[in-house]
């Protein structure tokens, strides 16, 4: 029955004077959110609200899916339109609305009127008394309780009257956009789709790394991570994937490091890749799914390790979590069944059976420097050979 | 250069076929059930289809049931066979390196109540026809033995054991799935005592999603498929013409000169083994101990352990050079697990992750092989070299 919701946002609202801009990156958002949606929808500001409104035919479920998935949506409020005819007509209305919505009354309620137009003839206290009034007198079942009412009648006078008691809530968050932008490192694991997914939350749009090592990881697994760069683009918007074949560096490494250091040094490597990358694509950081202990190559030693030959700053949002909660939120944005895909990726294939735990940042750099010759050369190669697939 | 060597997962279409089934889909449309003209000409397809079939197999038109495919073949073979018959007993025997078609039905049926005798095989991976004779009770109303290994290329003993199967109870019925076999081998259902035979279209050059089960005369099967009563009721659902046509079609060519591709792929196969055996450290599975030159095996397959490499690894690092081969079989290449029939056949431990299959067609060439042979001199050495360190 409902065919406008108002859009409630959180913490824009507290924004200065900047404030407009935080509301038109949502609005784009949100238009991009609903053009994979049945119908077509009139998206628009005003007077500090967002509103969308279906023109003729759509799917409520299918489109509510899609704005639960907007950050920078706190709630999201179906609300009835009316026109003011007087006060009489509005009381039969808000009657109408409940029967509508409410097929069983046997429940508590409470008026809450706000006048954003202050020429309206009555003040909002005696909309509230006049309007419970006539809901009582409609229903005698229901009962008012101004504490805790199961039903909040919200009633608010602007042009037009809306109508609205239900708050389906959102993801909360920023608007992606108006954090700028940052680089993900995604391996087709469980963690990194959802270290993206945290980092946008946050208003960051999400570019991605993959390295890729041809003939030991498939082109399904390459695959894999473009549909998790999709699942990951629900939230984030258009994902920029940058593909890079890794295996000539992977293989050097190999025959000129010692081997337990090999998932190290690997790794300084790809961070000093995707740096590379993100510096020319104007990310203001990278972003990865470690978490402090999880394997080998993620104890603070090796964190060290890893993280020393950046500059930009690394965010690890997933540092702190344990892998069952790591899960839970995979689950919930519904990366997990395509993480667990059984494809091996480029981290695990040459894997020493005792990795060091402990490295010392020194030595790591002393044994790279036994890849002096032609190491520039390899990762120039790598980076000019890149390929970039939009995941949207 | 493309060399495409999976001819066990699937075949490229004979161009004779597509244009065919074009001139079907796009002229000749119509519902072989409707009444009207165009109906009519559909079903002279099918009854063409039915003819060739007819005498390639040597049986009677009325005896072919056209399916989906091989594993719709075997699921109606064993499920409708199983359960036409169970007054006469609830005991199965198959073999332990069947296609996951007929292994996974056999265990749904056991889940229904039968009981399921999985015969063992010998490091050849071929059946004891001892064993078999051993398995057989009174109440044993199907045996279910494949004629051709999708995995090593073993040739089961399927005259022998139709013979002996009729010996000892004229009732058993007997299923031969025969998707790797037919279009390399004579298979004569009447003269080998088989009750039921299955084949599939897109391993033979043909259209997927088309296949045959052979259903003798006399013997009684359930239908799985229920609708619109269409094959004399044992196979529901209109008839897929195009495909049908497109199927025979495949069927008649390959025929043709069956004799002399057999011949060749003979060659082939001795001729690419021999240049295998020239890499340190590869065994070929499945060869008869006096027959290092592929005797009495399938012409077409090759299954090669390469030791210290992972199969998936020289997979894409064929498929780098546009050779493409099989980690496995297809159907077990997605899955982690190890291949049964590698297992039952006794493959070391360390060599069941290291082993790829090579399946030849009409259109593989010398050039191709040595292009091939080639490609894995130079990067099996490779490939052992970067290896995860124990």
């Amino acid at each position: 029955m409902f065919t406008a919701f108002l859009i409630k946002y959180a913490e824009i609202g507290i924004k200065g004077k900047n404030r407009y801009l935080f509301e038109d990156a949502l609005v784009h958002q949100i238009k991009f959110a609903l053009k994979k949606c049945e119908g077509t929808f009139h998206i628009h500001k005003s007077q500090g609200r967002i509103h969308v409104e279906a023109q003729g035919e759509f799917d409520y479920d299918e489109m509510m899916e899609h704005l639960q998935k907007v950050f920078g949506i706190s709630g999201i409020c179906p609300v009835v339109y009316a026109e003011d005819e007087g006060f009489e007509k509005l009381c039969d209305r808000v009657v109408r609305y409940v029967t509508e919505v409410y097929p069983d009354r046997n429940k508590t309620f409470k008026v809450h009127a706000r006048r954003a137009r202050k020429d309206y003839p009555k003040e909002s206290m005696e909309i509230n008394a006049g309007i419970g009034e006539a809901v009582l007198k409609a229903y005698p079942e229901m009962s008012v309780d101004v504490h805790n009412p199961q039903i909040l009648l919200n009633i608010e006078i602007r042009e037009k009257i809306y109508l609205y008691s239900e708050t389906i809530p959102g993801p909360g968050g920023m608007p992606v956009g108006t954090g700028g932008k940052a680089m993900l490192l995604l391996s087709g694991g469980i963690d990194s789709p959802v270290a993206g997914y945290m980092i946008a939350k946050r208003g960051v749009k999400i570019d991605a790394v993959y390295f890729h090592a041809p003939p030991y990881t498939s082109d399904r697994a390459k695959q894999k991570v473009v549909d998790l760069a999709k699942i990951v683009s629900a939230y984030a918007g258009p994902v920029w994937l940058h593909v890079i074949n890794f295996t000539d560096i992977q293989l050097y490494i190999y025959d000129k490091c010692p081997h337990e250091e090999l998932t190290i040094i690997m790794r300084r490597y790809m961070m000093r890749i995707a740096e590379r990358i993100a510096k020319e694509t104007g990310c203001l950081g990278l972003i990865t799914g470690e978490s402090i202990g999880q394997v080998a190559s993620q104890t603070l030693s090796s964190l060290i390790a890893t993280n020393e030959v950046c500059e930009l700053p690394v965010y690890r949002p997933l540092i702190g979590f344990d892998k069952k909660e790591i899960v839970d939120i995979s689950q919930k944005i519904r990366a997990f069944e395509t993480s667990i895909q059984p494809y091996e990726d480029c981290c695990t294939i040459f894997v020493a059976k005792h990795p060091v735990t402990k490295p010392n940042v020194n030595i790591i750099r002393r044994h790279e420097e036994n890849l002096d010759e032609r190491i520039d050369e390899l990762v120039q190669t790598a980076l000019d050979t890149k390929e970039l697939i939009i995941a949207e | 250069m493309e060399v495409y060597l999976d001819n066990s997962a699937t075949t490229r279409t004979f161009p004779e076929v597509a244009e065919l089934m074009t001139k079907v889909m796009c002229e000749d449309y119509g519902n072989p059930s409707s009444l009207h003209r165009k109906g009519v000409q559909a079903e002279q397809y099918l009854r063409y289809a039915r003819e060739v079939f007819a005498r390639i197999l040597k049986v009677g038109e009325k005896e072919i049931l056209f399916t989906s495919g091989g594993t719709e073949s075997d699921n109606l073979a064993l499920i409708g066979c199983a359960r036409a018959n169970e007054r006469r007993g609830r005991h199965l025997i198959t073999t332990q390196v069947e296609h996951p078609a007929v292994l996974n039905t056999m265990r749904y049926l056991e889940s229904t109540g039968y009981r399921v005798t999985y015969l063992p095989v010998n490091a050849q991976g071929c059946i004891s026809l001892g064993d078999l004779q051993q398995a057989m009770t009174p109440n044993t109303i199907l045996v279910s033995v494949m004629h051709t290994n999708n995995e090593i290329g073993t040739l089961q003993p399927v005259a022998e054991a139709g013979a002996l199967i009729k010996r000892m109870n004229p009732y058993t019925l007997f299923h031969v799935d025969a998707v790797q076999g037919f279009g390399k081998a004579r298979i004569h259902p009447r003269k080998m005592g088989i009750d039921l035979l299955s084949v599939s279209g897109h391993k033979i050059h043909g259209p997927k999603g088309t296949g045959l089960l052979y259903v003798g005369e006399q013997v009684k099967i359930q239908p799985i498929l229920h609708g619109g009563g269409q094959q004399m009721n044992l196979r529901s659902g209109t008839d897929n013409v195009s495909g049908i046509a497109g199927f025979a079609k495949a069927a008649e060519l390959l025929y043709e000169h069956y004799e002399d591709d057999v011949r060749r792929l003979h060659q082939c196969k001795r001729y690419f083994m021999d240049g295998v055996r020239r890499i340190e450290g590869v065994k070929i599975n499945g060869l008869l101990p006096d027959a290092p030159d592929g005797a009495g095996t399938a012409p077409h397959i090759v299954s090669v352990s390469v030791s210290g490499v992972r199969s998936e690894v020289l997979l894409h690092a064929l498929e780098e050079d546009g050779i493409y081969v099989s980690a496995g079989s297809a159907c077990a290449a997605r899955k982690p697990q190890p291949s049964v029939t590698l297992q039952a056949i006794g493959v070391e431990r360390s060599l069941l992750d290291s082993t790829i299959r090579f399946s030849f067609s009409v259109y593989t060439t010398v050039e191709e092989i040595d292009y091939t042979l080639r490609a894995m001199y130079d990067k099996i050495p490779m490939l052992r070299k970067y290896t995860r360190r124990r």
